[in-house]
Parts: structure tokens; C-alpha cells; sequence
């Protein structure tokens, strides 16, 4: 048999049937619904009168709009509330287990399935959203759909799919103290391009991606739709098996030994090919900042905002203007001492009980600048009342932050909490496109400790130095 | 169902921005919606309105000769970012059957394909061409191009012609307004049959 890479191997294990060449009908082990792309679905199932096909391998939520504030408080933005409706009244016709508000386990989808353990290696995983690629930290091959493609699934559990091409990301080194799983992702969107990996599946190897935690390898593999990529994969390991153990929906007593060792064998196979390889040094990559207005458009902090002149191609050229332009930037200015109004922690990418735990680490003692507006919001509930029990909430707190419920919240700005026009800020999500959390807001993405830092200046600054 | 799609002939309009994210094609604001339509107003909104709502004269898609558009024309990696499915219902509302790019997002092209819209890539040399006469065009000559999913080809009444490829299974189902759920669902017995063998 030739050798395979992880992505083939997770690919294979699912193939119902060829349709055509390189087209495949796969089947989906989990299936991920939230409020925002999946009212048009179910409406769809209840047109054709369709059922759900396996209702125990579809877990819902609702975090995209969900207010992040006291929820003992009626929703008030009633298109959202309507939303968040629909999803509870489709779940219960559908009989789909749902995390609402008032569930203990309610929190962003990427967040919720692996702290629950239900998140497993080798798994085909999909979800109506395109960061469901964080997913593949477990050696899972994770997608974001449409919601035409949630239907099919739904209704069928099956995915028609195209195979996307191998695409190895080597990450060799040690990083800095200060630079974080944040930090290498953006540093390799920066290298291949936010088109970089369309087509392919990104795995991610190398001694720097296997001495990440598993909530740092969720952080990189988030990220890999910001390269353009499919999913982004990293084959388990020691650290994997050590992070499921114990969850609630993972194997227990004979079935978890079985299970681990079939998880070992989600791992590429010596002499596999991959279409295309692309190297970085951990130990070379400072803590990044974007600049422009797509995650591509980054450098390291000690770097200036380019100037678009000096770029290649015309397009590029174009591009990097407008995103100057927009972001009020002009070129040559230095990233570090960029003054910001507001700072974010939170979204799928960066709001776990680690990234939490660094933020807090970061600002204990100290207080947020006199004009900025920081706020934390944790990932799910789980990460909230954790943080609440190692005391982090007060951390936050006595150093001027909000502290609110889990949802997407500033990431995408469904809700109430949004940039204004011209405000600047320092956020550990992972999209700074225009109008992204708010029209006319500026977006820098970073780390956590980035932020934190930030926050406490009232502009970006180099936490190795400070 | 699928709108089915053979062969398109339609005025085309030149937007030639590389990167067009899914949050420009319909912002957050507009997601909020329980149903499928509606969202043609809210196409570009950022950068198709002012801030008073008025449209904004310089975009692209306000020229008086850009009106009644089916085909866009446009820059490398076209709806990349969010996997939201209401952007393709908003270029689909709005009136686009077909999309030229140089290349495109993976799961925009997906979400087009269930929609009816074809999105076809064309080489940069290609679109640079179809570009730049979408740009001369005026209210009263005004730039068609003809896009035939059959044939796999473009062409316009100017002399250009081209040839592109597209995924089989995707164009079958595109040729035919196929509904792939009720496609699928044909294959029940292997889905069946993969379920015992593997859960």
C-alpha cells in the first residue's frame, strides 16, 4: 500500500462512495450547528419533509449573537432573539441535543466540542462556520460549510467533497518567551499568503507545533481558513490522549484503550508525499501584529507598517493602500506604540482557560490605560467558571477590564458589542477585515499577552520587553 | 432545486479588487435572517452605500453602466474569510448568474455550485482582459460576455474566447438543477451500509 499522510488516512476512513474522480461522498462523525447558519436549513428539511438522519452525532448551540452581557435580562435585539429562537424550536422538532443560554456547557462551538471531549482524532467534523477548522488540532479533519451543506448533512450525514491537495507546514525551533501559538499562525499567513493554502490541507509538524498544548494547537489550526486552507491538521499524540482523558464524552474503560490505539495510527506514514511542503523557524518569529485589513497583512512588532510602493504586483499594491487607508495608517510608522482605544479577548481562537490564564498574567496589578475600553470574553461558560474559580475574573476586573459571558461577541460583531467608526483595536480574534467587528473599526490581530499588554499601555507594545 | 445553468449571456461589471472577503459581500448586520432571501439590498453594503444610506457614486456596481449586471468580474481569491452561504444569496438576489476570477475561496465555491451561480477561473492575463473592456463599457454599449458551463468556455462578441475547467460532479449538478440531497439519498443503501460497518 503507498504511503499515506494523516489528511489521506482520515480521508479514506470516510469514503461512502466515489462520485466522480477525486469527488467523494464522505461520512460525517460530528456535526456542529449554531443559530446563524442553520435556520435556512432546517427550513429546508421541513419543506421537503426530510428528518434529521443522526440527531446523536449533531450538537447544537447558539454563540454567533448571543448577547455577552447579564442574561437574566430578555435578549434586546429581537432579530437575534428570533434567531436564537428558531435554533431551540428546530432542535426540539428535530430532537437535537442544544446548549441554550441558560446550559452550563453554552459557549463558542470550536470551543465547547473539544472541552467536552466530544472532539476526537480521526473524525470527519463539520460545521456552518469556517473556523471549524480548529477542530484538526486533534488529528480530526474539520470543515466549514455552507448551509446548503449543513442540509445535506442533516438530513443525509453525508458531505460531497472534493479532495483537497496536502500541504505540510513545518515549524521548526523553539519560540521566544513571549511568543505564542498566535504568533507562528499569523507568521505563516504573513509567509504563504491568505490564499496561500486554497485547495489544500494544511498538517502542521514539526518540533514547535509538538511542543504546543492542545488549546495552542487549536489556535493554529483556527487560523488555517486565514490561509485559505480546507482544514489544518495536527496528527495526535501523548498530548492529545492526555487532554481527552477524563472529558465528558470521551471513551472510558475498554473503549478508551481501543480507542488510543486506533488514534495512533491518525499520523502520516514515513515516505508520504505532500503536494506542497513550506517551512518556518520558531525561533526567528517575534510576536505579530497585523496591519492591514485581511490576517495576511502582518509583521512583527518591532516592524513599520509597509509601504505599499515596495510591493510586487499591482494588485497588491492596490490592496495594501486601501487597507492603509482604512486603517488610518500611513507607511513607515512604527507597529510598536500605535496607540488603541479598545482591546478584545475573546473568540474561538483565542479565548480558552490558557489564553485567559496569560492575559491574566499579564495585567494582575496593573490597570488598563485611562482611555481604553478592554473587555474578556471567555469562550464558553466552562472557561468563565473556571476562570472564576483560579480567581482571574477578579484579575480582570481590578485592572479596569469587562468581564462577560461566552459568545463570539466582538469577533463579529452580531451583538451589541461592536467598534465604532475610527476606533483602534488590539483583538486576539482572527479576521481584522474591514468592517469586521464594527464598520469603520480598525483591527489588529494579536496574542493574548499581546493584547493584555496593550490594554494596560493604551498602545502596542512588545511584551518580550515589557 | 437548483436553478440549472447551461449557457449565460449577460452584461458583465468589473470589480477588480483581489481578496473580496465574505464580510464585504454581506456584512454581519444582515445575518440575522431566518430565511433565504432578502439580502440583495445588503450586497457590498459597506462599500456600496454612505453612511446616509445614499448610494456611494465611486463603487463599482452604482455606475449607470454597471446597472442590470449578471456576470462580476474580479480579483484573485474571491470570497475568502467566513463560510456564510447568504453572500452567495446576495450576489444571486442581486442578479449574478456568474462570477470571473482569477481564482476563488474553497468554501464560496461550494456555496456557489448550491446556488446556482457558477463561479469560473479564468487566468490573471484572462480576467485583466475582461476587465478592462467591462470598463470601457458605457449605458449604451454596454460589455456582455457569454459564459457556457456546456461548453466550458467564455467568450465575448469582441473576439475573446477562452476555455475553463470545472468540476465534474459539481457541473453535472449545475447543468441539471440537480438536488444533490435528493442525489444523495440515492446512495442510502451505501450509507447504510457504512454505518454498520463503522459506528
Amino acid at each position: 500500500m503507498t504511503a499515506r499522510t494523516l489528511f489521506d488516512r482520515v480521508w479514506d476512513a470516510h469514503v461512502v462512495q466515489e462520485l466522480a474522480d477525486g469527488v467523494a461522498l464522505l461520512y460525517v462523525d460530528l456535526h456542529l450547528v449554531h443559530e446563524v447558519t442553520s435556520p435556512q436549513a432546517f427550513a429546508g428539511l421541513r419543506h421537503a419533509s426530510r428528518r434529521v438522519r443522526r440527531p446523536e452525532r449533531t450538537l447544537a448551540t447558539v454563540d454567533h449573537n448571543v448577547p455577552t452581557g447579564d442574561r437574566s435580562l430578555p435578549i434586546a435585539d429581537a432579530v437575534a432573539a428570533r434567531q436564537i429562537d428558531a435554533l431551540g424550536t428546530n432542535a426540539r422538532e428535530f430532537g437535537i441535543e442544544l446548549f441554550d443560554l441558560s446550559s452550563p456547557n453554552q459557549g463558542i462551538v470550536h470551543v465547547i466540542a473539544p472541552e467536552l471531549g466530544a472532539t476526537q482524532p480521526g473524525m470527519l467534523i463539520v460545521c456552518g462556520d469556517s473556523h471549524t477548522s480548529t477542530h484538526g488540532a486533534f488529528g480530526a479533519f474539520a470543515l466549514g460549510i455552507g448551509t446548503s451543506e449543513v442540509e445535506h448533512v442533516l438530513a443525509t450525514q453525508c458531505l460531497v467533497l472534493s479532495k483537497p491537495r496536502n500541504l505540510e507546514a513545518r515549524i521548526s525551533g523553539r519560540r521566544a518567551p513571549g511568543v505564542t501559538a498566535k504568533d507562528l499562525i499569523l507568521a505563516l499567513i504573513g509567509q504563504i499568503g491568505i490564499g496561500g493554502a486554497t485547495g489544500h490541507v494544511i498538517e502542521y509538524s514539526g518540533e514547535a507545533i509538538q511542543a504546543l498544548s492542545m488549546e495552542e494547537r487549536m489556535t493554529v489550526c483556527n487560523m488555517s481558513i486565514e490561509a485559505g486552507a480546507r482544514a489544518g491538521m495536527v496528527a495526535p499524540d501523548e498530548t492529545t490522549f492526555a487532554y481527552l482523558a477524563g472529558r465528558a464524552r470521551a471513551p472510558t474503560g475498554a473503549d478508551w484503550a481501543r480507542a488510543v490505539a486506533g488514534w495512533r495510527e491518525c499520523r502520516t506514514d514515513p515516505g508520504a508525499r505532500y503536494d506542497r511542503q513550506v517551512t518556518l523557524d520558531a525561533a526567528r518569529i517575534a510576536p505579530q501584529v497585523t496591519w492591514g485589513t485581511n490576517p495576511g497583512m502582518v509583521a512583527g512588532i518591532t516592524g513599520r507598517v509597509p509601504d505599499p510602493a515596495m510591493l510586487p504586483t499591482e494588485g497588491e499594491r492596490q490592496a495594501a493602500s486601501r487597507a492603509l487607508e482604512y486603517m488610518g495608517l500611513t507607511p513607515g510608522t512604527p507597529l510598536e506604540g500605535l496607540p488603541i482605544d479598545r482591546v478584545f479577548v475573546g473568540s474561538c481562537t483565542n479565548a480558552r482557560i490558557e489564553d485567559l490564564r496569560a492575559a491574566a498574567n499579564v495585567v494582575r496589578g496593573r490597570h488598563v490605560a485611562a482611555r481604553v475600553r478592554a473587555m474578556v470574553v471567555p469562550g464558553s461558560q466552562r472557561v468563565k467558571a473556571q476562570a472564576e474559580r483560579e480567581g482571574l475574573d477578579r484579575v480582570f476586573r481590578d485592572a479596569g477590564f469587562e468581564w462577560r459571558n461566552a459568545g463570539c461577541s466582538m469577533c463579529l460583531g452580531m451583538n451589541a458589542d461592536v467598534l465604532g467608526a475610527g476606533e483602534r483595536c488590539a483583538a486576539t480574534s482572527n479576521r481584522n477585515f474591514e468592517g469586521r467587528q464594527g464598520r469603520g473599526g480598525r483591527t489588529h490581530l494579536m496574542s493574548p499577552v499581546m493584547a493584555a499588554a496593550a490594554a494596560i499601555e493604551g498602545r502596542l507594545v512588545d511584551v518580550r520587553g515589557w | 432545486m437548483v436553478t440549472p445553468f447551461v449557457r449565460h449571456r449577460g452584461k458583465a461589471a468589473a470589480m477588480p479588487r483581489r481578496d473580496v472577503d465574505t464580510d464585504q459581500i454581506i456584512p454581519k448586520q444582515f445575518l440575522s435572517a431566518v430565511e433565504r432571501t432578502g439580502f440583495g439590498p445588503s450586497l457590498f453594503f459597506d462599500w456600496r452605500y454612505r453612511r446616509d444610506g445614499s448610494p456611494e457614486p465611486a463603487f463599482a456596481l452604482n455606475r449607470a453602466e454597471a446597472q442590470g449586471a449578471t456576470i462580476l468580474v474580479t480579483g484573485p481569491n474571491f470570497g475568502c474569510g467566513s463560510s456564510r452561504e447568504h453572500a452567495v444569496w446576495a450576489l444571486a438576489e442581486y442578479g449574478f448568474r456568474a462570477i470571473i476570477a482569477p481564482s476563488f475561496a474553497d468554501i464560496f465555491v461550494a456555496n456557489c455550485c448550491r446556488n446556482g451561480v457558477v463561479p469560473v477561473q479564468l487566468t490573471a492575463p484572462e480576467v485583466e482582459v475582461l476587465t478592462q473592456r467591462a470598463q470601457r463599457a458605457t449605458v449604451d454599449r454596454p460589455y456582455e460576455i457569454v459564459v457556457d458551463l456546456a461548453e466550458l468556455a467564455v467568450a465575448d462578441d469582441h473576439g475573446f474566447a477562452t476555455r475553463f475547467t470545472f468540476e465534474p460532479y459539481r457541473r453535472e449538478l449545475l447543468l441539471r438543477g440537480l438536488d444533490e440531497i435528493g442525489r444523495t439519498l440515492l446512495e442510502e443503501p451505501r450509507i447504510t451500509a457504512y454505518e454498520r460497518l463503522h459506528t
